[in-house]
This record gives structure tokens, C-alpha cells and sequence, in this order.
């Protein structure tokens, strides 16, 4: 099979870029490296692997301490982040950003200090059934701990949600909705708008997770009009350990804490002790400073290429590598939706994703193989598994030939 | 890292036709084995003359490898007895995993076709989940085997 001359959209300097991503530049099995995981973890840009050199080696000391410069530093680029992330997102006020470890942190701090203490036996929480499971079990412990139920839009074959089942499924008891932004096993983009409509007309607060959806476009919570959005740094070109919950200031302010410690008190006594305000009444304990430095890092670094112009070259990506995948004889493409983000999930005939992995690795060819934390989307679709290429705007259509070549190669070797 | 000692012939046909494939109703001895990592599931039934392996018959789902070691296993152990079956485990166990293994190959047969397995340690999980299931099955475990 002969690779197709690719659409190059001509103002997006993909060279340039990977220039900035130096673990890029390597070969795996003798075979130059292409990096097609990015839906799992997306790799670093010098400048955010500067950014905490530079923290480290000059700047670095406790924040919200002492009266010394280098806490001062430390408090100033830490701070400094969340202004960044609040644009970033266009949320209201910084009070409405709080850091944590991640989108999984995210979850379950809402799961446990906004819906816990408001749920009881006969209530019910709605989810979908493209969750990862990180928008699961924490509500599956919600549930658990409440006697409250946990139910389930459906999806179709296409791997949409269902909004005529949605419509249905909502109601009085519902007390939260919990949507995937973008699905991480199938790429569907969740046209969400739609559900926090119809969300708000029965007035049910809604989380949104947008591990999937942050680094691929731009978000605006505002325009969403979302109550919680939760989303990871390590997806994002930032650091590992590191994420965002964004909540609506009055929802946040009527929360407990989750995690009692240091910097989220304001006094203490053995008597009575007085929580600190937002955002720091959720931030326990001395925080991940490197990693939100990285973050701010990571943010300015995607915007100075621009959210939209990511977007467009990613879609330009996905239909190059949906149109070379599904060329392949006995591949079958699971996740059809119209709107997706870069990411083709895929099964091949007689060949298990497990030995395409394997087989690819040898060529170089970094994928995911497994269920991506979304067992039940596998099991929706009768599979056990699948093989998951999700693209980066640092990826090439080069890096597409690659992949469809590496997969003519399983064919051969086990086909 | 060579793709051809992974997917040595006699794998891949043990891969495209299983030997042994299908239930057996009723089994003296049943398990279930679990890799929740690719979602390989099989299934090992076993049939015993006192303390011998009469019949044998797995099935199930999965990748190349743990397909192909479990068809390799129920030819292997077909007609031994218990202590047998036992010091082949723990010869398959030095095979999958030791790089300074210094089980005799040449005794084991086909299954020797499975030592390439041990230079992708991604995979040694995929190798050993059907003997890991045997053992279950003999000694009458209920709950599952998960490789996890």
C-alpha cells in the first residue's frame, strides 16, 4: 500500500514544535520513535522542563510560610499559576481554582465533600457509560458510604451518549450529573451543552471531567456553564502529579474541607479550628509547587501555539489516521462519532491488541493496548480490549504512515 | 529486542489453532484466570485418573502468547501426574523469568518455543497466567487466579 500525499496545513510549523520536545528525538528497537500515547500521558516541552529547573535550582522554598525571598518566590509563582489557569479557563476568580493531584483528586473531592453529605438512600447519581473509571468509582464509594444509586446513561454503537435515554434517566432525585468532556478510550467528544441544559432545567448540579478535552481546544467554564470541571496536568504538556478543580465559588464555599493539615487552617487550637478560605481550605498540606509551576509553564506554552490552531491540525491528524487505519484489511475503527478528538481506537481481525502493542513497540510505534480504564465501554462493545493511537499536535502525518506501516507488519507477523 | 523470538512458529499456529480447545462437562477440576492488564480470561478443566491428568481443555480469550501457552500446556501435561505437573511449573516459572535460567530446554518440548517471552517482560504475565491457572485447579481454588 502506497502512503497518500497528507493535507499540510501550511501554518503550523509541526517541526519547530518537536524541536521543543527533546524525548522526541530518540530511536526505540533502532526505529525512530512516534509517540501515538498522548491520550495516556502527552510528553513535556523543554520550556516547562525548564521552568522547574529553574524553580528548583533558584527559587525554591515553602509556600504560604515565611517572611524570607525565597518564600516569597515560591508563594509568587505559585500563586502566579493559578491567575494562569483561571484565565486559562475563564473561570470567574481565583478563589474558584483549586490545585490538586489530579483529575482523579478532583473527582473524588467533589464525590466526597459536595455529594457526600447531601445524598441519601432514593437519590440518585448519573453518569455515562464512556466514563473512565475515575468518573466511577468514586461515586461508586458515594454510593456505598449513602445508600444513594448510581445510574447510567447508555451509549450507542456509534460510542454516544444516549440524550433521548439522558432525557429519561433524569429527575427528581437526581442530585449530580457526571459527564465525560471527551472520552478517553473511544475520543468521542460529549457534545455537553446540550445535557447541562437540560441539567439546569431540573436543577442538577453537573461535573464535568475534562482530562481528555483541556489539552485539545479550548475551554471556557462560563460559556459551559459547568458547576465542576476537573482536568490533569500530565495530559496537558505539564507535569505528572499535578491537576485542576475548578468549582463555582458559592458550591465551593458551602463545602467542607476534605483533607484536614497545614495551609488549610487559619488558626488552631485543640478547642476549635478555623478552616482558611478558598482556595486554600482544599489545599491541606505543603503542595506539588513544582508541579504547578510546570503547569503555568505548560499553559503558556499552548497558548503561544493557540488552542484552535491545535485543535484544527489535531482534526486534520485524526482524519488522516482514521482514512490510513481503516484501510487496513480486518480493522474495525470502535468509536464513530462525529465529533472526536484525535484518537483512533481500533480492533484487528484474529489479532489480539495486546500482540499489536508488542509487535509496534518493535517498530517504534508507541501506542495503548488494554481497556484505558473504561471497562465498561468494552464491554458495551463485546471486546476485551482494544488498540488506541491518540494523537498530539506535535505528531506528524509521517508518524500516521509509520503507524499503518507498523500495522501491515502485525498482519504479517501473525495475520 | 528480535519480534522473532516472541512469535516463534510454533506459537503463532498454537495461536491460530489451539490443540485442546473447548469445556469438559463435568471436570473433576475447574479454574478461572484473569489478566486484568490486557483482559486475557481463560478457562482450565481437567480431568484426573487418581492423581494423573487424564484430559485436559481450556478456553477462553487473549492475546498470541497466553493463547499459545495455554494450547502448549494442556499437550504438555496431558498424562502426568501431580509432583509432574509441579516440576514443570517451576521449570516454566525459571523459563518465563530467570535470564540465568538453567532449566534444561531441551526436555521441555514445545513449550521451549516460550523462552523468548522472557526478553519482553510486558508479556511474561500473558505466558505464565495458564499455569498459574492449573495450579488453581488443582489444588481447587475457588476464587479466580488474576495475575494482578
Amino acid at each position: 500500500m502506497s502512503a497518500r500525499p497528507a493535507p499540510r496545513p501550511s501554518s503550523f510549523d509541526v517541526a519547530a514544535i518537536r524541536r521543543d520536545f527533546p524525548i522526541l528525538d530518540q530511536k526505540i528497537n533502532g526505529k525512530p520513535l512516534v509517540y501515538l500515547d498522548n491520550a495516556a500521558s502527552s510528553q513535556r516541552p523543554q520550556q516547562v522542563l525548564d521552568a522547574i529547573t529553574h524553580y528548583y535550582t533558584h527559587d525554591h522554598a515553602n509556600v504560604h510560610r515565611g517572611v524570607h525571598t525565597l518564600s516569597q518566590r515560591a508563594t509568587d509563582a505559585y500563586e502566579g499559576t493559578r491567575e494562569i489557569v483561571r484565565q486559562f479557563i475563564n473561570a470567574r476568580d481565583t478563589k474558584e481554582i483549586i490545585f490538586v493531584r489530579g483529575t482523579t483528586e478532583a473527582v473524588n473531592l467533589v464525590a466526597q465533600s459536595f455529594v457526600r453529605p447531601k445524598v441519601g438512600p432514593g437519590d440518585e447519581i448519573l453518569i455515562s457509560g464512556l466514563e473512565h473509571h475515575a468518573n466511577i468509582v468514586p461515586w461508586q464509594l458515594v454510593c456505598e458510604q449513602t445508600g444513594a444509586s448510581l445510574k447510567v446513561i447508555p451509549i450507542t454503537q456509534s460510542g454516544e451518549v444516549d440524550f433521548a435515554a439522558f432525557e429519561k434517566l433524569i429527575g427528581p432525585r437526581t442530585k449530580l450529573l457526571a459527564l465525560a468532556h471527551v472520552s478517553n478510550a473511544l475520543g468521542t467528544v460529549v457534545p455537553v451543552e446540550k445535557f447541562i441544559a437540560v441539567a439546569r432545567q431540573h436543577g442538577v448540579p453537573v461535573l464535568l471531567d475534562g482530562a481528555q478535552a483541556v489539552p485539545h481546544g479550548k475551554v471556557d467554564v462560563r460559556a459551559l456553564g459547568c458547576d465542576f470541571y476537573c482536568f490533569s496536568s500530565h495530559k496537558m504538556v505539564g507535569p505528572t502529579g499535578m491537576g485542576i478543580l475548578y468549582g463555582r465559588q458559592a458550591l465551593l464555599e458551602a463545602m467542607p474541607p476534605w483533607q484536614g493539615g497545614g495551609d488549610m487552617i487559619l488558626s488552631v487550637s485543640f478547642e476549635k479550628t478555623t478552616y482558611n478560605q478558598l482556595p486554600w481550605k482544599f489545599e491541606a498540606g505543603t503542595p506539588n509547587i513544582a508541579g504547578t509551576i510546570g503547569l503555568g509553564a505548560a499553559i503558556r506554552y499552548l497558548e503561544s501555539i493557540g488552542l484552535e490552531r491545535i485543535a484544527a491540525y489535531e482534526h486534520e491528524l485524526l482524519v488522516y489516521a482514521t482514512q490510513r487505519v481503516q484501510e487496513i484489511p480486518g480493522v474495525r475503527i470502535i468509536g464513530t462519532a462525529p465529533q472526536k478528538a484525535a484518537v483512533v481506537s481500533f480492533v484487528m481481525d484474529g489479532i489480539h491488541p495486546h500482540d499489536i502493542g508488542t509487535i509496534l513497540d518493535t517498530e517504534g510505534v508507541a501506542i495503548r493496548t488494554g481497556h484505558h480504564c473504561a471497562m465498561p465501554v468494552m464491554d458495551f462493545f463485546r471486546i476485551p480490549a482494544t488498540a488506541r493511537a491518540s494523537m498530539s499536535f506535535y505528531n506528524t502525518f509521517e508518524e500516521v504512515d509509520a503507524l499503518a506501516a507498523a500495522l501491515e507488519h502485525t498482519r504479517k507477523v501473525l495475520g | 529486542m528480535d519480534l522473532k523470538d516472541l512469535y516463534r512458529d510454533v506459537i503463532v499456529d498454537h495461536n491460530r489453532n489451539p490443540r485442546n480447545f473447548g469445556k469438559l462437562d463435568p471436570a473433576d477440576a475447574h479454574a478461572d484466570g484473569h489478566n486484568p492488564l490486557c483482559g486475557d480470561r481463560l478457562s482450565l478443566y481437567v480431568n484426573l485418573d487418581g492423581d494423573r491428568i487424564r484430559e485436559v481443555k481450556f478456553d477462553g480469550s487473549g492475546c498470541a502468547i497466553s493463547v499459545a501457552s495455554a494450547s502448549l500446556l494442556t499437550e504438555a501435561v496431558k498424562g502426568k501426574s501431580r509432583p509432574e505437573v509441579k516440576a514443570l511449573f517451576d521449570d516454566m516459572h525459571s523459563l518465563l523469568t530467570q535470564h540465568d535460567s538453567t532449566v534444561d530446554v531441551s526436555k521441555l518440548g514445545k513449550l521451549a518455543a516460550l523462552s523468548g517471552v522472557r526478553e519482553f517482560p510486558a508479556r511474561v504475565k500473558c505466558a505464565s497466567l495458564c499455569w498459574h491457572t492449573l495450579n488453581a485447579a488443582l489444588d481447587q481454588q475457588a476464587e479466580p487466579v488474576s495475575t494482578e
